[in-house]
């Protein structure tokens, strides 16, 4: 599904991957895990083509085709989806509206009719059930004014609703509660299968309790350090990322 | 005065002297025409008028609009259809053509020129010499409207001012009353039934009476060649609330003069604005509310986009007299540029001379948000319709102020349409 090789990458004058191979297959979880400013959302906006990064090096590919080559919204349309870390919140426009017109952009590029105000409603109120959605949130701006909890869920919403092939959770858990943790989790689970893959990105083993992972691999410094079984995840809670920082060292 | 200047302020003269005054507009004319010959058309040695040069329009050799104007009907049946929930009372270059509505719930028109004498407000709320546009409009004037509002029960007016002549100049003066107590919405309404050179240079007067409520929109939609000068001139007495919506979609030239006084202990003013400047659009909105009493309240609220090589500007002066203690005023103009060669010069000025006063203001200038845009891509919108999608949802804080929701779903459409066909939907 997506095969990723000697990926290099940039932020301004910064080079932030060195080097990342990473290869998954379709209806694989995979795991990343890692310290703060090691490279994770770095990974997660190069694949989602956020244009603040520079690839230098390497190549992605997605069933095949050059990922890198494509625009952000082509990518979505081919099936790619990343839940973000920090859902940016868009004033002006209603959440409503953007969830229409994202699922009927997606929608087309998959050869499907577009769905009227009604056919979206009722699609859209059988997934906001998923993941315990107040309802109020669908007339408001995007993530205006949303709670951490409340941006998360959108994420998972808008996942749910596009239905990706593969998907990226950038610390989709971070500064939720456990049972925040559990419906957020929920909602994920609802798209597995073996045709989707995913890429979860954490800082904490948590999540992985939640979503069971097939592989997880260590990235520190822009470099997968080690990969493993879900135990690995375990055995880095219980020992710390110095563990990981000193196994990094040349 | 250039040579320019000085020429088209003669051929306007001249134009007062080839139609007679109708009905009641006698004196108005004349004291217009007074004050016109006077003043002459300003340059931009002009503080009011630094940014906003009248050269273009001066260029024009204008014309009075005819007494019969050949408009196809299918025109004119567009132009009366009732899309903001009412019938439509039309003008067409600046004369009175079609609908005249009455009754609860309608308000009251009336066409100046069938009327015989004059309203005893024509002329006083906007005086001849407080502006060249408004002695222009008063020495030209060959029609407008006298709008009623009365009683408890919401009235809903639209006024088109529609036009159709090629060179042709409108001077429309529109007198509303709203009557104590009373409460609705006036919606004036400019449009290019075909694309022309046309000059509306609109004159409204608006007396918001003791504990009335007055919705006043402003639509300005005319075609891309059309001149616009709109003076509004507002007074609002004990306890009446003014709400202004000046939507500006462009044209040439566009300048927008508001000017509001509260007089009565209690009152309020909203000004809200939307300007949208595309391709070489000159729009300028100077606004002006004057607090002369206490316990009075304004809030405005300008927000403008411009793309292409459109020039905005923007003067919000707000003046709180001596006596004007406990006012509240707020004023703000963010601005959206969507292109590296719109301009925009947004200069507030608030002038206090009350010690116990509540007031701020603020202006902005900035770009789409990158990290927005990618978001909406990301989610497989395209790139032209997420951008379109974010200004829009810049200008939605204006729009979702406008009384009747409809209202609100047809300019937004209007926005979006324009700024795709200039296709800088940037
Ligand atoms: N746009 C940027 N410009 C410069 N440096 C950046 C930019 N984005 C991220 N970085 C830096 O790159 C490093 C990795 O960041 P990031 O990928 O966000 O890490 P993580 O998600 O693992 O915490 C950090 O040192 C961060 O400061
Ligand atoms: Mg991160």
């Amino acid at each position: 599904m997506l095969e990723i090789k000697n990926l290099h990458a940039r932020a301004g004058d910064a080079l932030i991957l060195k080097g990342i191979d990473l290869s998954i297959g379709a209806g694989e979880v995979h795991a990343i895990m890692g310290p703060n400013g090691s490279g994770k959302s770095t990974l997660a906006g190069v694949l989602s083509g956020r244009p603040s990064f520079e690839v230098t090096e390497g190549s992605v590919l997605y069933r095949g085709e050059d990922l890198l080559a494509m625009e952000p919204e082509d990518r979505a349309r081919a099936g790619i989806f990343q839940a973000f870390q920090y859902p940016v919140e868009i004033p002006g426009v209603t959440n409503n509206y953007f969830l229409k017109a994202s699922l009927n952009a997606i929608r087309t590029a998959r050869g499907e009719d577009e769905l009227d105000a009604m056919d979206f409603l009722s699609v859209v109120r059988e997934k906001m059930k998923i993941v315990e959605m107040p309802k109020d949130l669908m007339g408001r701006s995007i993530n205006e004014g949303f709670s951490g909890g409340e941006k998360k869920r959108n994420e998972v919403l808008q996942m749910l609703l596009l239905e990706p092939s593969f998907m990226v959770l950038d610390e989709t858990d971070s500064g939720l509660d456990i049972d925040a943790l559990r419906v957020v989790a929920n909602g994920v689970n609802h798209l597995r299968s073996p045709e989707r893959s995913m890429l979860v990105i954490t800082h904490y083993q948590r999540l992985l309790d939640y979503i069971v992972p097939d592989v997880v691999h260590v990235l520190s410094e822009g470099r997968i350090v080690r990969s493993g079984g879900k135990e690995l995840a375990l055995e880095l809670e219980e020992k710390g990322y110095g563990w990981i920082e000193g196994a990094a060292a040349p | 005065m250039s040579r320019i200047l000085e020429e088209a302020r003669d051929r306007f003269l001249a134009l007062a002297g080839e139609a007679p005054p109708a009905g009641g507009l006698a004196l108005l004319r004349e004291v217009g025409l007074e004050a016109f010959a006077e003043q002459g058309l300003p340059d931009t040695k002009q503080e009011e008028w630094r940014y906003t040069r009248l050269t273009p329009l001066a260029e024009i050799a204008w014309t009075n609009a005819p007494a019969a104007i050949g408009v196809k009907q299918s025109s004119l049946e567009a132009a009366a259809e009732p899309v903001f929930g009412c019938e439509p009372v039309v003008f067409v270059d600046g004369r009175h053509r079609a609908g005249l509505p009455g009754g609860a719930g309608a308000g009251e028109v009336a066409a100046l020129a069938e009327s015989a004498e004059a309203p005893a407000l024509l002329g006083t709320l906007a005086e001849a010499r407080s502006h060249p546009f408004v002695g222009l409009n008063g020495a030209l004037c060959q029609d407008g409207a006298r709008v009623t509002l009365r009683g408890e029960a919401p009235c809903l007016v639209h006024l088109v001012f529609a036009e159709a002549t090629e060179a042709a100049a409108s001077h429309p003066r529109v007198l509303i009353e709203a009557a104590p107590g009373s409460r609705g919405t006036v919606i004036v309404d400019h449009v290019s039934l075909e694309e022309t050179t046309h000059l509306a240079n609109a004159v409204l007067e608006v007396e918001v009476g003791a504990n009335a409520s007055l919705d006043l929109v402003v639509l300005q939609r005319q075609g891309k060649r059309s001149f616009h000068a709109g003076h509004v001139a507002g007074r609002v007495e004990r306890d009446g609330r003014l709400r202004t919506h000046t939507l500006t979609l462009g044209g040439a030239f566009v300048r927008n003069d508001l000017v509001v006084t509260l007089v009565g202990e209690g009152a309020e003013c909203a000004m809200k604005g939307l300007y949208l400047g595309t391709g070489e659009e000159l729009i300028d909105n100077h606004t002006w509310i004057d607090h002369s009493v206490p316990q009075c309240r304004s809030d405005e609220l300008y927000k403008g986009v411009l793309a292409g090589r459109s020039q905005g500007v923007f003067r919000g002066r707000v003046v709180v007299r001596p006596d004007a203690q406990k006012t509240e005023a707020q004023q703000s103009n963010p601005n959206l540029l969507l292109s590296d060669d719109a301009e925009i010069d947004s200069k507030p000025q608030l002038e206090i001379y009350a010690d116990d006063v509540k007031c701020s203001h603020g202006s902005a200038i900035g770009r789409l948000d990158p990290e927005a845009l990618f978001y909406l891509r990301s989610r497989g919108i395209d790139v032209d319709e997420a951008r379109a999608l974010l200004t829009r949802g810049f200008a939605g804080e204006v729009l979702a102020a406008l009384p009747e929701p409809t209202l609100a779903e047809a300019v937004g459409a209007l926005f979006s349409e324009r700024l795709e066909r200039a296709g800088e939907s940037p």
